[in-house]
Parts: C-alpha cells; structure tokens; sequence
C-alpha cells in the first residue's frame, strides 16, 4: 500500500484530523532539471494539536509551510499530492477562495519578524485589515479587535502600540504583532515558519509562552517549523522529522527523544553538544546533504549514514508503521541502531591553565552621537562599557550574550579593529591600545578571528590559496610562493580539506566546509589567541559538531586560546572552560563553566540559563520571564543595568551599579544580592521590595 | 609609401581602449569566476543579436578610426610630398561614395534634383526643371525608366554577394568542418551561437546590399550640398562610438578610485570627495557643457594658429567633449562606488584582512576593487547609449562635436530646418534618426543583459 | 529637523562658493574679458580701443581680485570678482551682455516654463505609474514582457525625434494645433498641449521601465508575502502595500526635480518656442551671452540643492523609518 493510499484510508485515529498532507511534492526552478524541494511528504494533525517539522536549512520544511498556503515563489510548483482542511481539498479551491482561507481558517507567521511588516504602515493597521477581511462580526469595531489582539499576545500599552510603525517595535514585539494578526481570522491551524530563530532565548521563551497559552485558549492546531531539538521538546506533541525533501520519520515526541527510528535523527542526537560530551569529541554526520536536483532511486541519506547497507544504494526505503508514527529505512523497528562510538576522539580533558595571555581592564568602547546645526556630541552608544577579562594561553574563555550586548564589539576592539575609548588591553604585556602602525601590524599574527557567517568571511573572487596566504604575504612570512603553497596545503590537511581545494574559489564549498577554510586561514600566522565570533550559529546542528570538533582538536594540539563569543549557551557547556555572561556592554557574572552554568548567581544568568529550550521533553523547568527587552546603550538604566527587569531587584540597585564581587569557588558577579548588607551604599536603604 | 599615418588624438585613446579591452579579455580568460557572468551573457539570444549589431558599427567605427594622410602625387619621384588632408580607411573603401557629390538635395534612389533649377538647353532657351543627377542612376537612361527592376535586381545582387561572405567567415571560423557548421547553424549546440549567426547574415546581406546599390544611386538621398546621406550616416558611427566610450574611459579612473577611497577610508577624505562631487554635480549639466565648449571655443578662435588642421582641431574638440561629458558624468558612478565601499569595508573578509595587518592600499586593490568591477561594467554599458544620445542634442544646441565633423546630432541640426519646405527634405533626419535609434536599441538590449548577469542581486531573484 | 535643515543650509555655502569659484575660473581665467570682447566684435582685427569701450560697458573692466587703483574696501569691491561673482550670493543676477537686467527676465521667463514644465511632470507621473503598474500587475506574462520590449524600443528614440515628429504630425499634417509660439491667458492651452504631450511620450519608456523595476523589486518583500498569508487579494496588495512602497523612491524622485521645474526643458522650449528659462538659456548660449550663463549656473545650483533638501525632508513624511537630525 503506498502511502498515499494509507494517508486516504487512514481511519484509525479517534476522529478525522483536522489538516492532512497527502503525498505532497514541491518543485523549484526549471522544469527540464527541477529542484525536488519536497518530494511525497504525507502527514496530518489533529486538533489543538502541535505537530513539529523538525530539519537542517534546504530540506524543503519552509516550502511544505508555503505549498500548504500555496504562497510559493514564482519558480516554485505543487506537482503532486493535496492537501485537506477538514476533508476540503486546499488545492482544488479557486484563488479566490484560497484567498479566503490564508488567514481565515489557517494563519501563517514566518521566521524574519524585521522584514515581514509593512515598514509604512502602522502595526494597526496592518492587523485591521486581516480583521476586516476575516471577521465581519467587528464591523464598525475594528480598533477594539485589534487591540483586544494585541492584547491576547501579550503587547503591553496596546492601544499605543497599534499606531507605531514596526520599525518602533522590538523583534519580539514585531513576531506577536505577526501572531495577531494570523490569530485575526480565528485559525484552526496556525503555520509557524521557525517563528523564534531570529529572536534571543530570553524572547523566544516569551514568543514561545504566547503561541501555547494561545492554543491552550483557541484549540487551534500548530504546524511549527523549526531547526532546534530544543524548541521540539517544549512545543510538539509529535514531531516529523525531514532530510533532503523528504520525511524520513514521524512520531511522539517522547518516544522521538528516548527512542528515535531513523539512523539520521539518532545522528541529529549525537551530534549535539552537551556538557556531558565534553571530554570527547561529538559524533558528526560526515559529508553533504545531496543535490535536490536529481530523482532519487535509493535512501538518501545513505552516502552520510554509517548503518548503510546494499539495499539502502538499490532503491526507495520502505515505510515502517503508520502515517502517524513511523520513519522510513531499511532496518526493522527492532533492528540495533547503535555505532560503536569507539571512532571518536577522546580529548586530554586536563588542560592546564598556562601563563595570562591576554588581559583586558576596563575595555570601553562608546560611539558619540551627534546632533544639532553643529553636529555636538549629544550623547554615546555605549555598546562595551567597562569589561574586564583575563584569557590564560590554552584555554577557551566563552563570552555570552543576547545581541545587541556588546559581545562581538568587545571582540573586534581586542583586535583593535576598532578602537577602543578607554581601557586596557594587554596581550602578553603588550598595551595594544597604545601600539600603532608597523608595530601593531607585527603584533597581529598573535591573534586572529573567526566570523559567524562563512559566506561573507571570504573574498568570493581570491583563490582558496590566496586566501589562506594572505596572513602570510601580509606579515612577509612564509618565503617563496612555492614555500607559501606548501604551508597552505598542510593547513588545508590540518582543518581536513583536501589540499586541491587550493586552485578552488570559495563559492564551491560549503559553509561547513568554507568555516574550515576560516580556520586555516586563521591558523596560517600560528596565532596564539583566536577570536571565535559565533563560528557556528550560521551552521546545521550536524556541520557545527564538525566545526567544534575541529576546533577542540586544535586547541590540544596547538595549545590556541580562544574567546569564544556566542549566544548559544550548549555550546558554552561544550566548549568553554570559563565562561562570562555579558549585558548591556558589561560583565555581569564570570567564573569556571560548570559553576556559572550550574549555579549561576546573577538573576540575568539565571533567567538567561532558565529561557534555553532543553532538549529533553522530560525536562521540567521554569523559565524565568524576563519583562521587556534589553535597553538602549545609549541610555543604560541608572545603578544596575539590568534592575528594570530584574525579578529581585533592590531599591539600592535603581541607584548605583554593583561592584564585582569575587567569591569563595572564585565565581565572580556584579550584583549586590552578592555583597553583604553592611558594604551597601549608605545612602540607600537597603531593604527589598 | 603612398601615405602617412596620422594618429589623432582621440584615435590613440581609441587605441588605448582596445588594448584595457584585450588585457581584461586575457585576464578574464583565466578566471573562471570571471567567465560565468560572460557565459550568461552569451547564453541569451537578445544579447547575442544586439552584440552582433554593436560589433557591425564598431568595425565601421574602427576603420573610420585608421587614418592617414595621402601622398599628392604617388607616382612622382623625389621626396613624398603628403596631402594634409586626413583621411581613413573607410574613406578609401568607400571611394566614389565620397566623393561623388551632386548640386543639391535630392531624394533617396532619385535620378534627379529635389529642386528646380534655370538649364540652359544647347538651343540657348532657359527652363526651369529638376536637372539630371550627375551620378545617381546614372547608368540609367534620360528618364530613370526601370528603375525599380534595376533597384531589385542590384539589392538582390548585393544580398547574395553578402551571403557568401558571411557563408565563408563563419567557414573559417568553424575550422572548415561544414557539420560543425551545419550544427551550429540548427542551433544545437549549448550555448545559442545560431541567433547570432542568423543575425550577422541579416546584417551582413543587408549591408551588402545597401552597399551595392548605393554605388549606382544615393539611397539615402544627398543633403544640402549634394553630399551622399548613406555615407554621411555611416561617417558619423565613429563619432557615436569616440563619444559613447570614450566619456567613459576618461571619467574612470577618476571615478573609481575617488569613489573607493571616499567609501573606504569615510572621514575627512570622504568629506572632500562628496563635497567635490555634490558640487560639481550642482551644476546643471548642460550649462557646464556649454560654459565649457564655448570657453573653448574662443581659446580655439583665438588661438587658431596652434591647430594645423581642421580635421585636428574638430577632432580636439570632439576630445573635448568627451572631456566635459566624463566631468559631468562621473558623479553618479562614483557615488555608487562609495555606497559600494562602504559596505565592503564592513564584509567579513575586509575585516580579516585588516586583522592580517594587510595594508590599506592592498586592501583597496585586493579586496574592494575586484567586487566592484561589476558595477563598474554595468554602468559603462548603461552610460553608453545615454551619451550617443546625448550627442545629438548637445550639437542641436551647438554645444556638442564641430560643424565640420560628421555627426548625426549635425545632421539632424542641419535637416530640421529643411522640414519647413514643400514638400518636406525628411531623409537626412531619418537616416540620422534610423542610424542612431539601431545603435542605442543594440546597446540598450545588450546593456540590459549585462546588468542581469553581473548584477548578483538580480541573480538571486530568479 | 529645523536643526537638520540649518546645518543643511549651511553645507550648501561651501558648494555655492565652490560652484562660484569654477564658473569664475571657467569665465575669467581660462579667457581674458579681452579674449570675449574680442569675440564678440567679431574676429581678429578689432581696435584696442573698440575692446577697451566694449569691456567699460560690461563692467570688465575692472582686475580680476584686488583692485589696486582704490583706497580701502572698494580695493575688493571694485573688481570682476565681487561685481560679477559674489553679487550673484544675493541674487543681484546684474545685466547681461546685451545689457538687459537679467534678475526681471528670469522673473519673467518662469511662467512659461512651470506652466509647460508642471503638466509635463505630473502627466507623465500619472501615465508611468499606470503603465508600470499595469505590467507589474502582469509580471512574467506576454503582456510583460512586451510591455518592456516596447519600452526600451521607446528609450532608444533620441527625445528630438519625438519633438520634430510631434510637430510635424500634430502641427503640420493634421493642422491641430500651432507648431510653435506662447500664448497668455487662456489661449495658453493651444500652445502648451503639444509640448505636454511630446514630453510625456518622450518620457514613458525609461519612466516605465525604471518604475516596473521598482515595483518588481517591492513585490518580493517578505511584508509581501506576509499581506497575502493574511488574504489579501492581489490586487489589494499591490495598491496598498507595493505602491505604497514603491512611492517612497519614486516620489523623492520626484522632488528632487521640482525645484528644477522653473528652468524648464530646454530642448522643448526652444523647439516650441516658449519664451521660457529653457529658451532664455539656449538663445544666451547661442549668443554667447555669458552673464546670462553665469547667472544660470548659479540659479540651477540653488536650485539644486534645495532639491536635495526637499527630498531629504519628503523622505521623513514619505517614510516614517526615516527621522533627520
């Protein structure tokens, strides 16, 4: 029975799900050699149900979302299958009445909250017109609707907010004005395109909060799209998981996380840093995902998958169980699963701090602002306002932080790629603040950085050679153009590229594949200290393993430091032996990682650590809402930056900043829960409230 | 030698251009990334046709641009006395075409004068009638009888004679294998070389044609003096071109880098660079262009002495044209530059760079100026038929290139005021206007196709 | 904002100062006043005397910066510089070659220009809109792609075959109306339908094209996409979401050339014979009337740059996102 025909006859479920996809394909491009996006997806939810599409970037999970809505690209067409709302075939309906349905029976929010809005019209008037085009009832009402919306996504002040323009809005802000207006038309089934990718932690908590509590009300189904193991544990009741196209498993969200079926979801797993894996390196999914431009007449995931057999090379995988729970591979449900993990490398988890390598006092870096007819400094952009650090040589120092924190600012004014204001930073005794010119110039093959987006990080039109050279040719190292080759194609063996990639440009790799590059090029000075600006939140669960790996292996190695700047707390706990929790342009909390993250004392910390999706189901956890959004640096709150969210804030924290406290574990936090009651201020009263 | 190579001014620029031109197609030869945008544009039938039209006017352009001065007496002994009359290739392939010239106006393949004039008959009466041309039709008889069949039959004739020789070009250029011929011809092969080639025939066997029969009749008509329209038209391709390119390669250098520098290095040098722009780009173009060119004018009126010739000093100004069109021209690319600049100085990779501790000059050189050279290019194809057109107006205003050199903005000047008479004189504009309308239309179509494969942002929407 | 538009203000002296500076150097450096005079009275063999008369005339002849020959600030007064450059900082435009006050001619001569300049402008305004609407609307369709074809065939014709065929079809085939000539009062109309109607057809094919790219370019938005999921019809979401948009670049467009609205075209101007700033321009030009093209120079600079002021300002009514200070 195909599956097609199971998803047709399925009548084992206690009623009729309310959205079925049956059999679904999506091509892109032209029709001589189309991009198969989805290829035969079926699956179907059921109301006040949430049913989870779970995938790394290109599996084609944003193009089921839009075939559903038959909102595709130009160049995107259903070829095969149908989708059913409540038995009523979605692609047989007229545009018009297709019409009726985007927004009426099912609503849509999508990933990028900062450019989904219509930046001339205010965020009212953009939920009136769903409200108006979907709710007769609210005729002569509208406003009161819109803001009894507003109000249900948890927009505080709504009357004033429906009439900003969403450039006024936070990104959080902007994505519950999205909810809102989907929410418009009452939907039965609410599609959620990643709706939290873009957003911090602390408000995808909040984001997230909104979209259950809504459920929770309406009944509505959710169709939730999403690339975080995380955000599956916290949202889904069951969870399907696509590669290349295609849904290679269904099931409970619980049995998913204590049992998955497929080879490529257990890999998803393995792959994942956790604090546990520390002392080894994490399982990687080798290779790439295949071209979607191709049929395929075997498993796909074959080429990548270590459990592969003849059978997987010779044809389609069968589908084992039902529509509603099931996976598609070759092996038996009972079959073993386990790769003996023996392949992977055990770390030296002892690590010696050696000697101080780098040490920053005070750092500093302020952006004036100018105004009036003489353009005077009015103000400054705060962005790093007094951070101290010290990394010892060999070790990983992880800065973390929600953006807009000042983190990657703090990075390049380190490097002196900008300049700081105030402040010291001593590499190796060195004040580089005050080393200029050819000397500074000498100086910077000591340290290097790593960029997040591997796309932006490469000169597209230099040679992979010439790329890594350049710290060479810059630096007058390296001697002859032939001595220089040599040295760029160990590098190239050291980070695991074949060395031919050296005649190559840097549009032929992948992002995995071009952060190796990064890293060569990085390497190529032998550097004692590396700047790692998220290397790899641009990167898929199963390339960031590689990337990590590679870069742990190096440290033993080679004996780098980094400053690991990030937002991705897993990746701290992996990868970090000290980890400092920025906001707002300081250093709030500080210490050894296992302390900092296992008992973090700072409330920020604690809210921060308490809004990071777990991925276990299991889990019981309660986030600590945070209120609002980060404040602007070019106007921080008086006394502690953070008190006008701190859920234990003090009156004495309205007035004066903190003072680093250093305790016992050696755990160092900015926070006057922290200094005892007798060194307050005396100025203050200090009682709580 | 029967004559005496002259390099005028704007042809040693022209020189130039085609040397940057053969150095950047050698370059790009080795650079596949740099091949890719080419392969697209050779992969569209609009652009394969309009190149072939651009590379029809630019071989006529070129072999107007070779000039010489011819001996006065090639066959004398002695020391070789030149003639400061400077003429070019094309003036020789073109022979009788130049210098068969009738009295006055007359109509295309007419065989006789568009006016009355007093004859004296042998018999000493004086009539008044449309006098027998003196060279058009005139293998025909008294009366032009046949005229059509012989205009059919000629064309035909030249039609055929251009078939052949494009039959033979392409030969050649398939190595002589007549399948890979016939494959390219059918349009099987990846890339639609076939559009182009069908193209060139039609080009080729019109042109053949025209030019057949403009060797018996002026099928454009004459102007004003009796000069050949055809011919004319066909001199002023080289003006379009020098005007149309030219700007361009003079406002360059300026342009690129001073729009690289003010988005690179921002602060005071970026002050001074806008402020120079905004100011230059304050003034109204075409009162820059004519204070200039009548600035020039009394330099050159007052000056007369230091110009040998009137082919010289026409040409300076055409030079001078080009000049003031690149002054005024160059703001808005240079402008686009810097907002390009700027935003490469941000890039990751320009970042890395200056974490290498790689000089600024390297960076500019490395890294900025290579992913700028799209714009660069898409703005040069862009600019090109704005100023062939431009040229039309400006001598309209007497602003643009000399009286004396041939131009189709001179000859539209010179026609318009002949649209007053009965019955109308319409040929010289509309040979003027035809002329110039094929080339912009070319320019424009193959514009429109660079700017598609170069420009990545339009890459991705597809 | 007031801040905004005096420091803006204030930017614009140096540009007016540079502008002045090189129209100097273009009219008194690069040639003598004798080199002019001399061109004027026709040639090489004209008296010293002749010249010297026709210099006092003009007021040339004066020292070009500091005039020795005085006492006191009239050493800087008394010179070509300040009588013929720095006066026009207040607008005393002085008379020109042939000895007319330039400052009443241009108050004269702008009517006409608004009055063919304006209907030009906000008809082909409404005529390209359209049109590229049209096409957006039918993107990727024959209609489209013909649309576009036709386009760039009408951007190839040179803009003077469109005025010397619209004046010999209208004007002398069919007889509908004068070929050239200006009219005031009521009669106006007769002589202004012609050049309004050549202007917006010269126009329609670069205005259309330019703004179906604009409007394509909005259409792939993601707010786009976000107005349809919600259900709106297509329509609806090009009027009011895509145009809307699309309006911002266009308008400040738009405003950029209003200022320049009070010169005129100068081709069409000259070809109709409006008695316009266009023509005004062109005759000065012909008669080497340098005054006349200094003053010119300079008013178009003005203009200019209140153009740019006044697009900064339409883009923060324009555009809510945008705030100067």
């Amino acid at each position: 029975m195909s599956l097609i025909e199971k998803a047709m006859s399925h009548d084992t479920g206690s009623a009729e799900p309310l959205l079925s996809v049956q059999g679904l394909s999506t091509h892109l491009g032209s029709a001589s050699r189309p991009v198969r996006a989805v290829d035969e997806v079926s699956f179907e939810i059921h109301r006040g149900e949430t049913f989870v599409l779970l995938g790394e970037s290109g599996c084609g999970k944003s193009m089921i979302a839009l075939s559903i809505m038959r909102l595709l690209p130009p160049s995107g067409r259903l070829v095969a299958g149908n989708v059913l709302l409540e038995g009523q075939s979605l692609c047989a309906l007229s545009e018009a009445e297709m019409r009726a349905e985007r927004g009426g029976r099912v609503g849509m929010i999508f990933q990028e909250p900062m450019t989904s809005l219509n930046p001339v019209m205010s965020v009212g008037q953009q939920v009136a017109e769903a409200v108006r085009l979907h709710d007769p009832d609210h005729h002569g009402r509208v406003n009161d609707r819109v803001v009894e919306l507003f109000r249900s996504v948890g927009i505080p002040d709504p009357e004033r907010r429906a009439g900003e323009y969403p450039h006024q809005l936070s990104g959080g802000m902007k994505q519950r004005v999205m909810i809102a207006m989907a929410l418009a038309g009452r939907p039965e089934v609410l599609i959620a395109d990643e709706p939290t990718t873009a957003l911090d932690v602390t408000i995808q908590a909040q984001v997230l909060d909104v979209l259950r509590n809504l459920q929770r009300e309406t009944g509505m189904a959710i169709l939730l799209i999403t690339h975080d193991l995380g955000v599956v544990a916290e949202m889904a009741d069951r969870v399907g998981v696509m590669y290349a196209g295609q849904l290679v498993e269904v099931n409970k969200v619980k049995d998913f996380f204590s049992h998955p079926m497929h080879p490529y979801s257990r890999k998803l797993f393995q792959s994942m840093p956790t604090a546990e894996k520390r002392d080894r390196g994490l399982d990687v999914i080798p290779g790439i995902v295949p071209a979607l431009d191709q049929p395929f007449e075997c498993c796909r995931f074959a080429e990548r998958c270590e459990l592969a057999q003849d059978a997987c090379r010779e044809a389609q995988p069968p589908w084992h169980g039902e529509l509603r729970q099931g996976y598609r591979c070759v092996l038996g449900p009972e079959q073993d699963r386990d790769i003996d993990a023996a392949g992977l490398v055990a770390l030296d988890a002892t690590r010696a701090a050696g000697a101080e390598l780098l040490l920053v006092n005070d750092l500093k870096v302020h952006f004036p602002i100018h105004k009036g007819v003489l353009r005077r400094v009015v103000g400054h952009v705060r962005a790093v306002d007094g951070v101290d650090l010290r990394i010892p040589a060999g070790l990983t120092v992880a800065l973390v932080g929600e953006s807009g924190c000042g983190k990657t600012t703090v990075g390049k004014a380190i490097l002196q790629l900008i300049r700081p204001t105030a402040g010291q930073v001593l590499f190796d005794g060195n004040d580089l603040r005050r080393t200029r010119g050819a000397a500074l110039r000498r100086l910077r093959r000591e340290f290097q950085i790593i960029f997040q987006d591997p796309a932006s990080a490469m000169n597209p039109r230099m040679l992979v050679e010439d790329i890594v050279a350049e710290g060479l040719v810059a630096q007058g190292l390296g001697g002859s153009r032939s001595d220089r080759r040599a040295i760029v194609e160990q590098l190239l063996e050291q980070v695991g590229i074949r060395s031919n990639a050296a005649d190559r440009y840097p549009h032929e790799f992948s992002g995995g594949q071009r952060q190796r590059i990064a890293i060569a090029r990085a390497l190529a000075l032998k550097p004692r200290l590396i700047i790692c600006d998220e290397p790899t939140s641009a990167l898929d669960v199963s390339v960031q393993a590689q990337v990590l790996n590679l870069l742990k292996e190096l440290q033993s190695d080679l004996g780098l430091a980094y400053l690991f700047i990030t937002h991705n707390i897993a990746v701290v706990a992996y990868l970090a032996d000290e980890v400092a929790v920025m906001y707002l342009g300081r250093i709030v909390e500080y210490g050894v990682v296992d302390e900092v993250l296992g008992s973090p004392l700072h409330p920020y910390t604690v809210a921060l650590l308490s809004a990071v999706p777990v991925a276990d189901p299991a889990h019981q956890r309660e986030v600590i809402k945070l209120q609002g959004d980060m404040p602007s640096p070019i106007d921080p709150p008086s006394g502690c930056y953070f008190h006008p969210r701190c859920p234990r804030a003090m009156s004495v924290c309205r007035s004066h900043y903190p003072p680093m406290v250093e305790l016992e574990s050696g755990q160092r936090v900015a926070c006057w829960l922290e200094v005892p009651e007798e060194r307050h201020p005396s100025d203050v009263q200090a009682t709580s409230d | 030698m029967s004559f005496q190579p002259v390099i005028l001014w704007t042809d040693a620029l022209v020189y130039l251009l085609l040397l940057l031109i053969a150095v950047t197609i050698w370059h790009t030869r080795r650079h596949e990334h740099l091949l890719q945008p080419w392969r697209r544009v050779s992969a569209s039938r609009t652009g394969q046709a309009a190149l072939v039209v651009l590379l029809f006017y630019v071989i006529i352009g070129l072999l107007d641009t070779l000039h010489f001065n011819p001996r006065v007496d090639p066959g004398a002994p002695g020391d070789a006395v030149y003639s400061t009359e400077v003429l070019s290739v094309f003036d020789v392939i073109a022979g009788p075409l130049r210098t068969e010239r009738e009295t006055t106006y007359s109509a295309p393949f007419a065989t006789h004068l568009f006016s009355k004039k007093t004859v004296y008959r042998p018999d000493g009466s004086a009539v008044r009638e449309y006098p027998r041309l003196r060279y058009g039709g005139s293998h025909l008889d008294e009366h032009g009888n046949g005229k059509l069949a012989d205009i059919v039959a000629k064309g035909a004739l030249g039609a055929l004679q251009g078939a052949l020789v494009w039959l033979v070009l392409l030969l050649v250029l398939c190595l002589m294998q007549p399948a890979r011929l016939l494959r390219l011809l059918s349009g099987r092969t990846p890339t639609p070389w076939h559009v182009g080639a069908w193209t060139a025939l039609v080009v080729v066997a019109v042109f053949a044609a025209l030019w057949e029969l403009s060797e018996h009749y002026h099928i454009l008509g004459t102007g004003k003096v009796g000069e050949d329209v055809f011919f004319q038209a066909l001199k002023s391709i080289r003006t379009g071109l020098i005007i149309g390119t030219l700007t361009t390669l003079v406002m360059l250098p300026a342009a690129l880098l001073l729009g690289i520098m003010a988005g690179y290095f921002r602060g005071w040098v970026d002050d001074v660079i806008q402020y120079l722009y905004t100011t230059l780009n304050s003034i109204p173009g075409v009162l820059l262009i004519a204070a200039a060119i009548l600035m020039m004018q009394i330099y050159m009126s007052n000056h007369a002495e230091q110009f040998s010739s009137l082919t010289e000093r026409a040409d300076l100004r055409l030079l001078f044209l080009c000049l003031i069109l690149g002054v005024t021209s160059w703001t808005s690319l240079c402008r686009l530059l810097r907002g390009e600049a700027l935003k490469l100085r941000e890039l990751d990779y320009v970042v890395a760079a200056r974490a290498f501790g790689v000089a600024d000059f390297r960076i500019l050189l490395r890294h900025v100026l290579p992913n700028v050279m799209h714009i660069v290019l898409i703005t040069i194809v862009l600019d090109f038929s704005g100023l062939v057109l431009a040229e039309a107006v400006l001598s309209y205003i007497n602003i643009g290139v000399d009286p004396a050199t041939n131009s189709w903005g001179n000859m539209i000047n010179g026609a318009r005021l002949e649209l007053a008479r009965e019955p109308v004189v319409w040929w010289s504009l509309i040979a003027a206007f035809g002329f110039m309308f094929t080339l912009v239309l070319a320019a424009n179509l193959f514009s429109d196709v660079v700017r598609d494969a170069f420009d990545p942002r339009l890459r991705q929407q597809r | 904002m007031t801040a905004y538009i005096i420091r803006r203000l204030l930017y614009a002296l140096p540009i007016l100062i540079g502008v002045n500076a090189l129209t100097f150097v273009l009219f008194f450096v690069v040639n003598s006043p004798d080199d002019m005079a001399r061109m004027h009275l026709g040639g090489k063999r004209v008296t010293d005397q002749a010249i010297l008369a026709w210099k006092e005339d003009h007021g040339y002849d004066k020292p070009l910066l500091i005039n020795q020959s005085r006492e006191g600030s009239a050493q800087l007064t008394d010179t070509i510089l300040f009588e013929k450059s720095l006066r026009l900082f207040v607008f005393d435009f002085g008379q020109s070659d042939n000895g007319r006050d330039i400052s009443h001619d241009i108050s004269q001569r702008m009517w006409p220009s608004l009055a063919i300049a304006v209907p030009t402008l906000l008809v082909g305004l409404a005529v390209n809109i359209t049109f590229a609407l049209l096409l957006a609307f039918f993107r990727a369709s024959y209609l489209d792609f013909w649309g576009v074809v036709i386009c760039v065939g009408m951007m190839s014709i040179s803009s003077l075959f469109y005025i010397i065929g619209g004046q010999f079809l209208v004007g002398k085939l069919l007889n509908l109306v004068p070929i050239s000539g200006y009219d005031t009062g009521v009669h106006a109309w007769k002589f202004m339908v012609l050049p309004v109607i050549v202007g917006v057809i010269g126009g329609i094919g670069s205005g259309t094209r330019w703004y179906r790219t604009l409007f394509l370019e909005e259409i792939q938005r993601d707010y786009v996409r976000s107005a349809r999921a919600k259900g709106l019809s297509e329509h609806l979401v090009l009027f009011r979401h895509v145009l809307r948009n699309a309006l911002i670049p266009i308008l400040t467009g738009v405003v950029v050339v209003l200022p320049m609205l009070f010169i005129g075209s100068l081709l069409t101007e000259s070809f109709f014979g409006i008695p316009g700033l266009g023509s005004y321009t062109i005759e000065a030009i012909s008669n080497q009337d340098f005054a006349i093209v200094r003053a010119m120079v300079f008013l178009g600079a003005v203009l200019y740059i209140i153009g740019l002021l006044l697009t900064d300002i339409s883009y923060t009514i324009a555009d809510p996102r945008v705030r100067l200070d």
